[in-house]
């Protein structure tokens, strides 16, 4: 190593490769990284202050803002949460709309993902094709919410409506074309050579460092540990289906990129059997005191209107207790604590985060490689940092 | 070999059987509470154990219960990548106290517990890098306190509606 002066270089908050507004201050001996000390904190929106003033029902439009490429997937997290403190099983049908919704949703972070990853290396095409697909899962998100990016489409005890025929008719369009799809990302990036001298061998860490330093989700199955929650401790009838955890074996940039890659193919492999096995029935919850009574029932009958009043202004009642829930993401273990302190708002909300956690070992990743190598390792983990400051 | 809660429970209380004040099993969940001046050890003896092996440290979360002494509570969620357990360790935190650092254990508890002392204020002794994560370096307060105001500080001063001025 040379003998010299370090470099101290500024990279961020407004770096179209850091994926947002974070800031990494590089020490550089000639083009090799020394020491990164990461900065965040730029977009703290202090969600987890405000939800303690808010109703249980209140909080899921802030749990959107979480990761917002995969919107659907924060108001899992949140609402299995509660619906874990409350201690209440939902329909089976309702909990095939939400793993649809949430695996879409996976897809969704999926395409933003390998987008910019390839294009902060330089492979432009892949984010045109990518924005393409994600175009029509954001159509389907719309036809049933009403809303594209942010849908909060769930509910604590179930989800706000029905599936309509036009979803099921985009769906069953979406999956007999996306297979496609993925063999032209594959075709584009897998054996592409300069993909891969960018990405092989690059942001290496082994299984034993990857658990030490808490990365879950794809970062961590990379390094060949098969920690999928949806796997471990499975929630919303993840039980019933049969789908594969793909793992890597060197811990690079590379494997994790093809475990992503696989994730595709086996989240649209779930999608296809929940939508194939979707029982009937209801939506919701059967519980007075967290569902909301229907319309046309308000318009009938005093009770139902006093109840629906009740639970707009005040959401569901929740026990004294403390849980941890915790579900996979589109970028790692998602995880929510909550207190509940007998009264309807949450007395303390905390999000384990996956990114949080990926971004404190960005240091140990990407000591010891070059500045360009840098840019690969930070689109490696996927990292959304609305989701890190929360 | 799988443990379930209850053979955890059994073969901690068999190890620390005085530093273990409480446990519970809620929603399947088993959450001990163990003394603060045992807590390092304890912590330690799951990373290192064998049978335990706690290798993954989830998050640290920090909880204010205001009025009541101690005021604070620290917990750790831990899972094994063996076969998938959790546990919740729980210590309950006076005002003013540090709790031991479990950074030199799991890599992955450093910015958690700067987390915790950033918007709870609760101080970790033996941490190797303790300042501010989320909140700027000067910012005064730790806005996750329950008596901290919800709008901030600037915001929640009595002013007068007539001449706009701050009382």
């Amino acid at each position: 190593m040379a003998e010299g002066k370090l470099l101290t270089i500024n990279m961020g908050p407004h770096h179209p490769a850091t994926h947002g507004v974070l800031r990494l201050v590089l020490e550089l001996d000639g083009e090799t990284i020394v020491k990164v000390t990461p900065h965040i904190g730029h977009l703290h929106r202090g969600i987890e202050k405000i939800a303690e003033s808010m109703n249980y029902q209140q909080v899921i439009p802030l749990t959107d803002r979480l990761d917002y490429t995969a919107a659907t997937l924060c108001n899992m997290g949140y609402c299995t949460a509660v619906e874990k403190l409350l201690g209440i099983e939902i329909p089976k049908r309702a909990q095939y709309i939400r793993v649809i919704m949430g695996e879409l949703a996976r897809i969704m972070g999926h395409h933003l993902w390998i987008g910019s990853h390839a294009l902060d290396i330089g492979a432009m095409t892949v984010v045109f094709y990518t924005f393409r697909d994600r175009e029509m899962i954001m159509n389907m998100t719309e036809e049933v919410s009403g809303y594209r990016l942010t849908p909060s489409y769930l509910r604590v005890g179930g989800v706000a409506k029905d599936i309509t025929p036009n979803f099921i008719k985009f769906l069953r369009e979406f999956i007999k074309w996306f297979p496609t799809a993925v063999d032209g990302y594959n075709t584009l990036l897998t054996d592409n050579i300069i993909w891969r001298k960018r990405t092989m061998g690059i942001g290496k860490i082994s299984a034993e460092d990857a658990i030490n330093y808490g990365l879950t989700g794809p970062s961590l199955r990379g390094s060949g540990v098969a920690y999928d929650i949806r796997k471990a401790m499975p929630y919303s009838g993840y039980e019933d289906f049969d789908f594969k955890v793909p793992v890597g074996d060197n811990g690079d940039v590379y494997d994790r990129y093809l475990v992503r890659m696989e994730e595709f193919t086996q989240s649209l492999n779930i999608i296809e059997q929940a939508l194939e096995n979707l029982p009937e029935g209801p939506v919701n919850v059967d519980n007075p005191l967290i569902t909301n009574p229907d319309l046309t029932d308000v318009q009938e009958d005093i009770s139902a209107l006093i109840r629906r009043f009740k639970i707009q202004a005040q959401g569901p009642q929740v026990p004294e207790g403390e849980i941890y829930h915790s579900v996979e993401g589109s970028k790692g273990e998602l995880g929510f604590y909550l207190v509940g302190d007998g009264t309807e708002n949450p007395y303390r909300m905390k999000v384990r985060s996956p990114c949080f956690i990926l971004v404190s070992a960005l240091e140990k990743m990407m000591k010891g490689h070059m500045l360009a190598d840098a840019i690969s390792v930070i689109g490696s983990i996927d990292i959304v940092l609305g989701e890190i400051d929360r | 070999m799988t443990m379930d809660n209850a053979k955890v429970l059994e073969q901690l209380q068999g190890e620390f059987a005085d530093a273990i004040i409480e446990d519970v099993d809620f929603r399947g969940d088993l959450k001990i509470v163990v003394s603060l001046e045992k807590l390092h050890d304890i912590m330690l003896y799951l990373h290192d154990d064998k049978t335990l092996h706690y290798d993954l440290l989830s998050d640290v979360v920090g909880i204010d219960k205001m009025p009541r002494e101690p005021r604070f509570e620290v917990v750790y969620i831990l899972h094994s990548m063996d076969d998938f357990r959790r546990l919740l360790v729980k210590v309950m935190v006076p005002e003013d106290v540090a709790v031991p650092t479990v950074t030199d254990i799991w890599k992955s508890a450093d910015w958690p517990e700067r987390e915790v002392y950033d918007l709870m204020g609760i101080s970790f002794s033996g941490h190797p890098n303790l300042r501010r994560i989320l909140m700027w370096d000067d910012f005064d307060g730790h806005p996750l306190r329950k008596d901290f105001p919800l709008r901030g500080k600037d915001f929640d001063e009595k002013w007068d509606p007539d001449t706009i001025q701050v009382l």
